[in-house]
């Protein structure tokens, strides 16, 4: 691309001079002919084609004795048009199998919604102005990890269904260099969430993240904000962290979330094994995982709770995981975890495969 | 005699306009890791590609591999739409996102 930039510079500085190199037209016409053909080709080879991606996963979650086989396909369908928009779509296919406690055959539900449908259109270098269902900009891991194939452990963060309800709306977005020290990224949106077929009701909210980025530590801080713009205009806030140590291969991060209806925390290490000196072939595939978190019940009560996909009392929890990654985009996952609440406690298991596609939908040429 | 100065002016520049014009074809069509390119402009050109991929490089782990790892390397034109979406999702900014297509693509 760099290229075909200098090539398009050089041929704007040709078409000023042709009037005083009259002799040569004809011989640097042919000679540029090849040029041109190779700069016209670099742009054809950049155009972006459409895309199929997305993640396909399989587990088994035990939690306390119960086994629950969660099977997942989440396509993320990418459709760039011209130079600046993009109209971009992910939905979630999802059944959720259990043994009856008679016995039996495995059985349960198939779970289908789009998590967002969205256009974008790319106004500067700085700003994305956005318009349709998008993702709620609130934390970092309803927007960044969630997928499979990106999270270190499968089972959700507690405090995940805070303010993450997909947003319908429009939203601005971008990135900033402040200095070479220092990058600032935010978003700010308004959204209309209808509630209900055939009902006119309606969840209005507005909110915003900002979160600043320090290249030299590798360490990202930020926070969220969301303010209902109905009943009692509920506000809800969050902090989110992230550091990647420049001398170990440790992701580290962290979340905080409060709201109405709940508040909590979790915070998780992942550390890559490339460093060790045995079975380094192996080693090197390999990522270990340790998460702790917490959850405050808020005001809206135990059903109320549930309902969001909270826990319904207060609780704590620890995982422990191992990831292996396979090859590209396909890797197992296996973690075990304890949780300790009022309503009682319980290991989790789980264990599985995550898996990452990408298809092109048009023709893409040589590699 | 002015007309055959301007004659040979004319010839002097479609000379080098053609020296230029044939660099940068064969500049074009050369993979990257070739590194015998003749003239001082084409090696000025490869010291700025090994420049911006290495800068790619790392406004890839710090903008996408705060989240993953890097993924093999795509077609041009697949990485240009995965790109196009990772700037609106990551919030990278244009510069960012064009360093980081140079180097997932070379």
């Amino acid at each position: 691309m760099g290229f075909s930039l200098l090539y398009l510079c050089r041929k704007t500085a040709l078409r000023r001079r042709r009037g005083t190199a009259s002799f040569g037209v004809p011989a640097l016409l042919f000679l540029l002919l090849p040029t041109a053909w190779l700069a016209a080709q670099t742009a054809e080879n950049d155009k972006p084609v459409p895309i199929l991606s997305g993640s396909v996963g399989a587990f088994s979650f035990v939690s306390g004795g119960q086994n629950l086989i969660d099977t997942q396909i989440n396509p993320v369908l990418l459709v760039p048009l011209g130079d600046r928009w993009l109209v971009e779509s992910r939905a979630e296919f999802e059944g959720q199998f259990q043994r009856p406690p008679d016995g039996g055959f495995y059985g349960g539900p198939v779970t289908k919604h789009v998590d967002y449908a969205q256009v974008d259109y790319i106004a500067s270098s700085h700003l994305t102005i956005t318009a349709g269902r998008f993702l709620t900009p609130f934390g970092i891991f309803n927007e960044r990890l969630y997928p499979v194939w990106i999270r270190a452990l499968q089972p959700d963060p507690l405090i995940l269904p805070i303010n993450t309800a997909p947003s319908d709306g429009a939203m601005l977005r971008g990135g900033f260099q402040i200095n070479s020290k220092a990058n600032m990224n935010y978003a700010a949106y308004v959204s209309t969430t209808s509630i209900g077929i055939g009902s006119v009701d309606s969840e209005r909210h507005v909110g915003g993240r900002m979160g600043f980025f320090f290249p030299g530590p590798r360490l990202e801080v930020g926070g969220s904000w969301q303010k209902t713009l109905q009943d009692d205009r509920k506000n809800a806030f969050g902090f989110h962290l992230g550091w990647q140590p420049t001398k170990a291969p440790l992701n580290l991060r962290s979340e905080y979330a409060h709201s109405f209806e709940g508040s909590g925390y979790w915070i998780e290490g992942a550390y890559r094994l490339s460093q060790a000196h045995f079975w380094q072939k192996a080693m090197r595939r390999t990522e270990v995982v340790a998460r702790a978190q917490q959850f405050f019940v808020g005001g809206i009560g135990a059903d109320a709770e549930g309902a969001l996909g909270l826990p319904g009392a207060s609780t704590r929890e620890a995982d422990f995981g191992v990831n292996y990654f396979l090859r590209d985009g396909l890797k197992a996952v296996a973690s075990y975890g304890r949780q300790f609440s009022t309503a009682g406690n319980f290991n989790q298991w789980t264990y599985g495969i995550a898996y990452r596609f990408l298809i092109p939908l048009g023709r893409v040429g040589a590699q | 005699m002015k007309k055959r100065k301007n004659h040979g002016m004319a010839m002097a520049v479609a000379v080098l306009l053609s020296t230029l014009a044939l660099g940068s074809s064969l500049l074009a069509g050369a993979p990257s890791g070739k590194k015998e390119a003749t003239s001082a402009a084409a090696v000025v050109h490869f010291t700025d590609a090994d420049s911006m991929r290495v800068q790619g490089e790392q406004r890839f782990r710090a903008n996408c591999g705060r989240c993953h790892a890097a993924p093999q390397k795509f077609p041009p034109r697949m990485m240009a739409t995965v790109i196009r979406h990772m700037r609106v999702r990551a919030t990278i900014t244009e510069q960012d996102m064009r360093l980081v297509l140079f180097y997932m693509t070379q």
